[in-house]
């Protein structure tokens, strides 16, 4: 057992948190406040090696494992949820050409992304069809050398920015097999019958692009697809199966900023003739939130670790996703109240932690809610 | 022991929930997404009858108890909270003026109150201070016939619409304890002097508005005193036992809003071929709603009609208040869970109530003073460490 982590992984660390308060920082309350999402984080987020990290070397990226994205996640979402996430999602929904792909698909479009001059996404949920992914209506139905798709999908992240999406069709929708129904296929943007409209209104994340696609006789070659014909909702298990620990690494990020803006605050701000973090209700609750904390990096680099080594785990990567999630809520939460200790001013979104309050809530929701992970988790128990 | 309502309170209950009903759900996003008001509602509501219902017949109100206003609280709430709030904190402080207010400040406040003519707000935080009123630096100094006021309030509910505002100040003298010290003042909004400043970037409660208050050399008649000089620590603390239960049955009413939406999401959304309500996990989420909002809503109950019957059990009131902001909080978010990705957008309901709950359960709650509130009933020894 070794729990430390290498100098390189160290380096990346602190590279990307420098980033963050660099980059990210100044602009983090704007873009919130505005809704704002822009690509200019993302290409300096490339320029400096933070993206697609784990695309291996023959296709130009940096051959770095899950572990390391987590490391660079973590970081980022310390100080800013939302662009954390136009950094993490560029290359969303990609990782199934690496799994799945061919050769000659692999050598296309990876390429692109590791080089920041493409941004992916993953093109899954539907606006009925979210926990129960098996239920997608998206036809892609085969004609000749092309895919025909029709269909509507849903929260989608960088639907407008990206320049491709990895989308799960129903390419056998008859068949009696529930689960060999879908399949995963490539769509270019800038296909006839794409329609892309942004979402706005969102509590949180909101210098994150989500967007509404359709799909209206949408026709792709059949080179398109991406694994078998068939298999996409096993394929898509998965990927979320190793992607969760992404959004694990946000959790964790996300919490630790919330307490590194609370130690801040209880130092600064006093009350009855001492400040408030020598009082020992806010002591304990501090106590609390960095052992949770804790708790999450462990399950998570653990979670990661074992996709690295080939031995990937669902259950742990469920539940490093589970808990992270819940866990950031809580931590978000006790930070604000204990700033609620001292008065009302954190309420205002002068204060970064209203907006993680705001934020955090996402990540008991998407890349599967907490209820499917504990569905995952449970079935595997006994 | 009487637990049901009677026929009167019954009625109240059905006119608030629908003139809410009516009033406010189709403006209710509008003003919470651009942080707005239209004070044409507030008048509508005092038309009515919903606004300061306890104030006493003698200055023209109704003269119903405190749970009749609670009872209205939790309906509007229950509709939206943001309006709730802005409507019903237009007579924030008239139980001040109430215990401790002189005939001639009853008479020029309350009855305006009641028709819709006057607004009052709150002044009793600082910005450099918070909830340690024990150390304000706002101060009103004695100048025979005048006081003149100093300093600056910060998120005073209603502060800048108000007519009046009752200004928590420290009048001294300079080497008194800090609880001795201070002192209501009753400050037109148009004093010379006094300049407001609206907040904004509230995380929930948008539709009612915040500001902050600075007083330059503002001057106000010695009659303006509310109570006697140095009342005012003891004032704040018999003011929150006061409103207390309202601020709970707030809360009820927003984890209702809460439940409502959850409710009716989930027996509409299907997951795996059935509606999601019909989940076994879903139902233990929304049994344990409602359990939690009904032991909320019996708590505020008890506390109001303690207020109502002379009982001063501040101790009750500050449990009451407690309790239901942690409801609501705990409502919200499960409510918003169980929409998904629907309940993170605004379209949906149950996102504006999420973030509604979190400031109830930290604004108008003076935590300090609720330790001490209960401190005191439940007899533990407060002796520092030196």
């Amino acid at each position: 057992m070794d729990f430390e982590l290498t100098q390189e992984q160290r380096h990346i660390q602190e590279r990307a948190y420098r980033f963050a308060m660099e980059v990210i920082e100044p602009m983090a309350k704007e873009y919130d406040r505005e809704e704002k999402y822009s690509k200019e984080i993302w290409e300096k987020a490339c320029q400096e090696g933070l993206v697609g990290v784990i695309i291996p070397r023959e296709y130009g990226g940096a051959g770095l494992g899950f572990l390391e994205v987590v490391l660079i996640m973590e970081q980022v979402s310390r100080v800013d949820l939302g662009s954390g996430l136009a950094i993490a999602a560029a290359t969303f929904g990609s990782e199934n050409i690496l799994f799945f792909g061919t050769e000659e698909q692999k050598n296309r479009f990876l390429p692109l992304l590791a080089k920041g001059k493409a941004i992916s996404a993953g093109a899954y949920t539907e606006p009925d069809a979210g926990s129960d992914v098996a239920s997608i209506k998206t036809t892609a139905i085969r004609k000749g050398n092309k895919y025909i798709i029709n269909g509507n999908k849903m929260f989608i992240t960088h639907g407008m920015a990206c320049d491709w999406m990895v989308a799960l069709c129903l390419t056998a929708p008859e068949r009696k097999e529930r689960h060999k129904r879908h399949s995963m296929i490539l769509v270019e943007s800038d296909r006839k019958g794409v329609e892309v409209n942004k979402l706005t209104g969102k509590m949180g994340i909101r210098s994150s692009e989500t967007t509404e696609v359709s799909f209206s006789d949408v026709r792709v070659p059949c080179e398109n697809l991406i694994g078998e014909e068939g298999k996409g909702f096993h394929q898509l298990m998965h990927f979320f199966d190793c992607t969760r620990t992404m959004v694990a690494a946000q959790g964790i990020g996300l919490a630790q900023g919330a307490l590194d803006k609370t130690l801040d605050y209880v130092q600064k701000r006093r009350m009855f003739g001492r400040p408030l973090g020598l009082h020992q209700d806010v002591q304990f609750l501090l106590a609390e939130m960095a052992t949770k904390i804790e708790l999450g990096r462990n399950i998570t680099y653990k979670a990661a670790w074992k996709v690295d080594r080939g031995d990937t785990d669902p259950v742990l990567n469920a539940m490093a996703k589970y808990f992270t999630g819940e866990m950031a809520v809580w931590v978000c939460g006790q930070a604000l109240k204990i700033h609620g200790e001292f008065g009302p001013e954190a309420l205002y979104d002068d204060f970064d932690v209203q907006r993680f309050y705001r934020d955090a809530k996402i990540l008991e929701i998407y890349e599967g809610t907490k209820e499917v992970e504990k569905i995952t988790i449970s079935r595997r128990l006994f | 022991m009487e637990f049901a309502l009677n026929k009167e309170q019954k009625d109240i209950v059905k006119a608030a929930r629908e003139f809410a009903a009516k009033e406010f759900t189709d403006v209710a996003q509008d003003f919470d997404r651009n942080e707005s008001f239209d004070s044409t509602l507030w008048k509508k509501a005092c038309e009515l009858g919903f606004v300061g219902v306890f104030i006493d017949e003698k200055y023209e109100g109704i003269g119903y108890g405190h749970l009749e206003q609670c009872l209205i609280a939790e309906e509007f709430f229950a509709v939206d909270p943001g309006i709730g709030m802005a409507i019903l904190f237009s007579c924030f402080g008239a139980e001040l003026l109430d215990l401790f207010g002189s005939e001639d400040q009853k008479r020029t406040v309350l009855p305006g109150l009641v028709s819709g003519q006057v607004r009052l707000a709150m002044a009793i935080m600082e910005s450099e201070s918070g909830v340690d009123i024990g150390s304000l630096e706002t101060t009103a100094a004695n100048r025979g016939d005048y006081w003149e006021i100093n300093g600056k309030k910060s998120f005073v509910t209603g502060g800048d619409v108000a007519d009046y505002i009752c200004v928590l100040t420290s009048t001294g003298p300079e080497d008194s304890l800090p609880e001795r010290g201070l002192s209501f003042l009753m400050v037109p909004a148009d004093t010379p002097g006094l300049s407001t400043r609206r907040l904004r970037g509230k995380l929930g409660i948008r539709a009612a508005g915040a500001a902050e208050l600075s007083f330059s050399s503002v001057r106000v008649p010695a009659s303006n005193l509310i109570g006697k000089p140095g009342e005012g620590f003891d004032a704040v603390s018999r003011f929150f036992g006061r409103i207390y239960p309202t601020v709970a049955a707030m809360a009820v009413g927003t984890a209702r809003a809460a439940m409502e939406e959850a409710l009716s999401y989930t027996n509409k959304r299907h997951a795996f071929g059935v509606p999601i309500s019909s989940f076994r996990a879903t139902q233990g989420k929304l049994m344990e709603m409602a359990t939690k909002i009904r032991a909320a809503r019996n708590l505020y109950y008890e506390a109001a009609w303690s207020v109502d019957n002379g009982i001063e059990d501040s101790a009750l009131s500050a449990m009451a208040r407690r309790y239901a902001g942690e409801v609501g909080v705990r409502c919200a978010d499960e409510a918003l869970q169980m929409h998904g990705g629907y309940g993170y957008i605004d379209e949906y309901k149950v996102q504006r109530i999420y973030r509604d709950a979190k400031v109830l359960e930290i604004w108008e709650g003076v935590r300090e003073m609720e330790r001490h509130m209960i401190g005191r009933a439940v007899g533990w020894k407060e002796e520092r460490k030196s």
